[in-house]
């Protein structure tokens, strides 16, 4: 059994909430904008005023359905609301209307990579929709606390994996996974800073081939570095308590993160009797095999799809696939960039090469995305095309991309304008490098008394005399035949 | 002003200009004060209500024609009014005013009805006497012969409804059924009454009671009036997603066709252990459908008594949900005292709602908790899907209606309900929530007078969307009780 901490094998389920990402509410008109004015985005419905109804998002039961291809899941063609009771302030009708007894989507997987490069399959179980409650706020008055309904309403997915997972390496592989997916199918933005992708973690350990042991639940961690944080704590934790002989409590525990500790919020006997029952007011959702048939048409090319032909057609490496399929924009510009090289699809490794390093490295320092970089992706193409077709060396073009990104300009016109251009010339470059050679009589006796490191000196000279123009292959030919 | 005027007498008057709007709703207004201890309105806004009359008179001077143009309503407390308090007769709600107007009472001011007031009603709509509202009990405007000196109830729980058009304090009104709501107070107050098919008026703007049960549905003088509002009321409405798409005929012109032919069923199950005096009541309406051509059939409907207790399980199941949104946070009333959350919760609520109220929630809480869901909840679902199966292949597949009695019993003492067991209580449904529970459309229509002299009313219940066949049959049954002149006959207070 692989994965033991301290002998104990660690069990992870994860219920992640993810926001769906639609223009109004699951089951009335007001806006989902982030960011408004508190109780600015509430109706009628929204506020549990009498006789007020629910009509379902249909937008919403979409992007569920396309979630569900994105996790290879069952679409049911039945599927329910039922209510969950529970009194909170923010919670104004008394229940929340989520789908326990025939969720939309059930019996899906995803694949995720571990350390060692091998793929390990998580199930999920289900993802079943459901609305979002409204927001307390506690700190803006000693005496009273204040409702925001603008979230109340708003459409989430609870996506549910089977408790597959056996570190927290893989609960975080699972969610990055998972998020990549969402985001290709455009279904939740999965801004986890603004909470659109919540994760509640299930966390129990037990010796290997024991029975399941009590689990803790972690609610409501909005990172995937806080939800390793907060599982290795667990996991630590839990360990101490039962080699001390104790129990872990079947209980709710909040991830505190100034701290980087659990605590416990409620115990299994608090847990809140939820009274789920179908909800009388909405009617079960059907679905007709000519919308699942259009949603499944509409589907993107996923993740794993897409990396699989990245390396098949433009024979780049898994890694280099991985980092470019990260998300569906990257992916899109490496394709086109390609798409207008010329020397396609030979130059595509190089392209590759050039966003990881370079371009990202700028996107980084200058806080842009792929999307508002400063230069068209032509001329991502154009730069590698003066590679290969040697009119730079690839260090030149170093040069070349740090010009285009600051100013804008075609990599040729720069190239053109500061007079970069390679030395191909075999007779100059022969020139230059008798002159180096010349120059230095006395490392030229050391070199050729055994000191053969000093090749990287010369070709450096002869480069530096080159202002850095010098091919550095003809370079590095002519100079072994000169010195011999 | 003619006593108890008819809808199309109301608009043939209006039209021949013999009395305007405004007069009509003076002499509604006048009697509404002449008669306050009847109880039956709840909130009145008489400038309002004259407002709106003129402005009927107004239209109708312009020659606008509008099925119930400068028609006075009065609207059960539980529908939301725009600007006029909605309390559904509860103390929690006692502040509260709508900013919105529920679909079925837009539906009647677009058809140019102007609106008396609210009118009383059990609370939350929870109740067969009106005796639960928390503007106190509401009367009945008949006595009985043996005890003259007795308040009586109108039934419930739209009891106030049925005291205002019974006592001619308004042409008509709405109300509400979800287990024999409109259709028992109709039968006690010697009114029609019909509980549409589940899903033709929009429960939009309706507070909610058993939202898989609660329909809208007009209380009448007479058969053709209850087809007028009807057709008025009902209507597909987006806002309600369990709201039927379906066309609403013009159901007052099917009063007069022939019913030679039709199949009426008569179930055992309602009709054994009536008394002497219902089961003679019931002789004559099954004789005079004879007269009128019917072929009289009997059918079994063997899941007839388990309707009761599925009801008394589902309603208070959805209700105990349905009502946790008078918490005290936002717009119900807020307990006066309290330190934390939890006691504004138990104290508004504690406060707020009433005995028979707080006993369905406790009810429904029950039987949706983990332990108890399937015993009772999970099983009154089977037992509704087996009543709904019933209806259809022992029924309608035989007859077009069924003909019952409304109500095993007249109407009773004020003083008396108080003392009843809840459970005896319930019993005022027992021929009354079956057609709630299968969600088929049903009528009281007052069919003659008890020995004591108090209405009794007779009950057809028809399959889905065949309302038209129930106006059909339920007005030969007007015509051949003769009612209208049978309440001369009544003591009046």
């Amino acid at each position: 059994m692989d994965n033991l901490v301290k002998g104990w094998e660690v069990i992870i389920g994860l219920e992640v909430h993810a926001q769906i990402a639609t223009k109004s509410k699951l089951f009335s008109s007001s806006p989902t904008e982030y960011g408004a004015d508190p109780n600015s985005q509430v109706s009628f419905y929204d506020a549990a005023m009498p006789g007020m109804l629910p009509v379902l998002n249909e937008n919403a039961v979409d992007q569920a359905i396309k979630s569900g291809f994105g996790i290879n899941g069952t679409i049911n063609k039945i599927s329910r609301f039922d209510r969950k009771n529970y009194f909170y302030p923010d919670l104004p009708s008394g229940y929340q209307i989520s789908q326990l007894y025939h969720p939309i989507v059930t019996d899906g997987h995803i694949d995720i990579e571990l350390q060692d490069g091998s793929v390990k399959t998580i199930h999920v179980e289900r993802i079943h929709i459901e609305q979002d409650a409204g927001k307390s706020i506690h700190d803006l008055s000693p005496e009273f606390s204040y409702v925001d309904l603008n979230r109340a309403g708003v459409p989430l997915m609870e996506i549910v994996s089977k408790p597959d997972m056996r570190s927290p390496f893989e609960a975080m592989q699972y969610v990055r996974k998972l998020r990549m997916i969402l985001r290709y199918v455009g279904s939740c933005d999965c801004n986890m800073e603004r909470g659109n992708l919540r994760v509640d973690a299930n966390i129990s350990i037990r010796k290997p081939g024991e029975l399941l042991g009590n689990r803790a639940e972690i609610k409501n961690i909005n990172s995937i570095r806080f939800l390793g944080q907060a599982l290795d704590y667990e996991i630590e934790r839990q360990i101490m308590l039962k080699e001390n002989g104790e129990e872990v409590c079947q209980e709710t525990r909040l991830f505190d993160s100034s701290l980087g500790e659990t605590r416990s919020m409620r115990s299994k006997e608090d847990a809140a009797d939820y009274r789920y029952f179908p909800d009388p007011d909405l009617k079960p959702v059907v679905l007709s095999d000519e919308r699942i048939a259009r949603l499944r048409a509409e589907m993107p090319e996923l993740p794993d799809e897409k990396h699989a032909r990245f390396v098949a057609e433009y024979g780049i490496s898994d890694a280099d696939a991985n980092v470019l399929i990260e998300d569906k924009e990257t992916a899109a510009y490496f394709e086109r960039a390609v798409a207008a090289s010329k020397f396609k699809p030979a130059s595509a490794k190089l392209i590759a090469n050039w966003m990881i390093s370079e371009l990202f490295a700028v996107l980084n320092k200058e806080g842009k995305t792929i999307e508002t970089v400063g230069f068209p992706i032509e001329y991502m193409a154009e730069l590698v095309d003066l590679i290969l077709d040697k009119t730079i060396s690839g260090k030149i073009a170093k040069t070349v991309f740090a010009e285009m990104a600051q100013s804008g300009s075609a990599p040729a016109k720069i190239v053109k304008d500061l007079g970069l251009v390679q030395i191909q010339d075999e007779g100059a470059i022969r020139k230059v490098i008798d002159e180096v050679i010349a120059a230095n009589p006395a490392q030229v006796a050391q070199y050729k008394a055994g000191k053969v490191q000093l090749f990287g000196f010369f070709v450096g000279q002869s480069m530096k005399a080159m202002q850095g123009k010098g091919n550095p292959e003809m370079i590095n030919k002519i100079l072994r035949e000169t010195l011999g | 002003m003619k006593a108890d005027l008819t809808i199309s007498e109301v608009r043939k008057g209006l039209k021949t200009r013999e009395f305007s709007a405004v007069e009509l709703m003076q002499y509604f207004l006048s009697r509404i004060e002449q008669y306050s201890a009847l109880n039956a309105y709840v909130t009145l806004d008489t400038e309002k209500a004259l407002a709106a009359a003129k402005e009927a008179d107004e239209r109708i001077a312009a020659g606008e024609d509008l099925p119930l143009l400068g028609v006075p309503l009065a609207i059960k407390d539980l529908f939301c009014t725009k600007g006029m308090k909605t309390t559904a007769c509860s103390k929690i709600l006692s502040e509260f005013v709508p900013e919105y107007e529920s679909t079925v009472t837009q539906n009647l001011l677009d058809d140019g009805a102007v609106f008396i007031g609210k009118t009383n009603m059990d609370e939350f709509a929870m109740g067969s006497s009106n005796i639960t509202s928390c503007f106190g009990a509401c009367f009945l405007p008949y006595r009985k012969k043996s005890a003259p000196d007795v308040p009586l109830v109108p039934g419930g729980s739209s009891g106030g409804s049925a005291t205002a058009v019974a006592s001619d304090l308004c042409i008509a009104a709405t109300g509400s059924d979800t287990g024999g709501s409109v259709r028992q107070p109709a039968a006690f107050s010697g009114l029609v009454g019909i509980k549409p098919t589940y899903g033709l008026c929009s429960r939009w703007g309706m507070v909610a009671f058993a939202s898989s049960l609660d329909q809208a549905g007009p209380l009448t003088k007479c058969v053709e009036d209850a087809a007028i509002m009807l057709r008025s009321m009902a209507g597909y409405d987006p806002k309600d997603s369990t709201s039927a798409n379906v066309e609403i005929p013009d159901y007052a012109s099917f009063l007069g066709q022939s019913i030679k032919g039709m199949k009426i069923g008569i179930a055992k199950e309602y009709t054994d252990g009536l008394n002497n005096e219902n089961m003679a009541m019931f002789e004559r309406a099954k004789s005079w459908l004879v007269d009128a051509g019917c072929e009289l059939v009997d059918i079994s409907l063997k899941t007839t008594p388990y309707a009761l207790p599925a009801y008394y399980i589902i309603a208070p199941a959805e209700a105990s949900s349905n009502l946790a949104r008078y918490d005290g946070v936002r717009y119900s009333k807020r307990a006066e005292h309290y330190d934390n959350i939890d006691e504004l919760y138990t104290n508004s609520r504690s406060e707020g709602f009433g005995e028979e109220v707080k006993r369905r929630i406790l009810t429904g809480t029950y039987v949706l908790s983990a332990g108890y869901y399937d015993a009772y909840y999970t099983k009154a679902l089977k037992i509704q899907k087996m009543i709904k199966d019933d209806f259809r292949d022992n029924a309608f597949s035989k007859v077009d209606l069924i003909l019952t009695m409304t109500s095993p019993n007249t109407a009773f003492g004020v003083e008396e309900s108080t003392q009843m067991s809840p459970t005896d209580m319930y019993l005022n449904d027992i021929f009354t929530v079956n057609s709630n529970i299968a969600g088929l459309p049903a009528i009281s229509v007052p069919a003659g007078l008890s020995n004591d002299g108090l209405p009794m009313g007779v009950q057809l219940i028809g399959n889905h969307f065949r309302e038209c066949d129930i106006f059909k049959v339920a007005h030969v049954l007007e015509v051949a009780a003769n009612f209208f002149d049978k309440r001369q006959k009544i003591i009046k207070i």
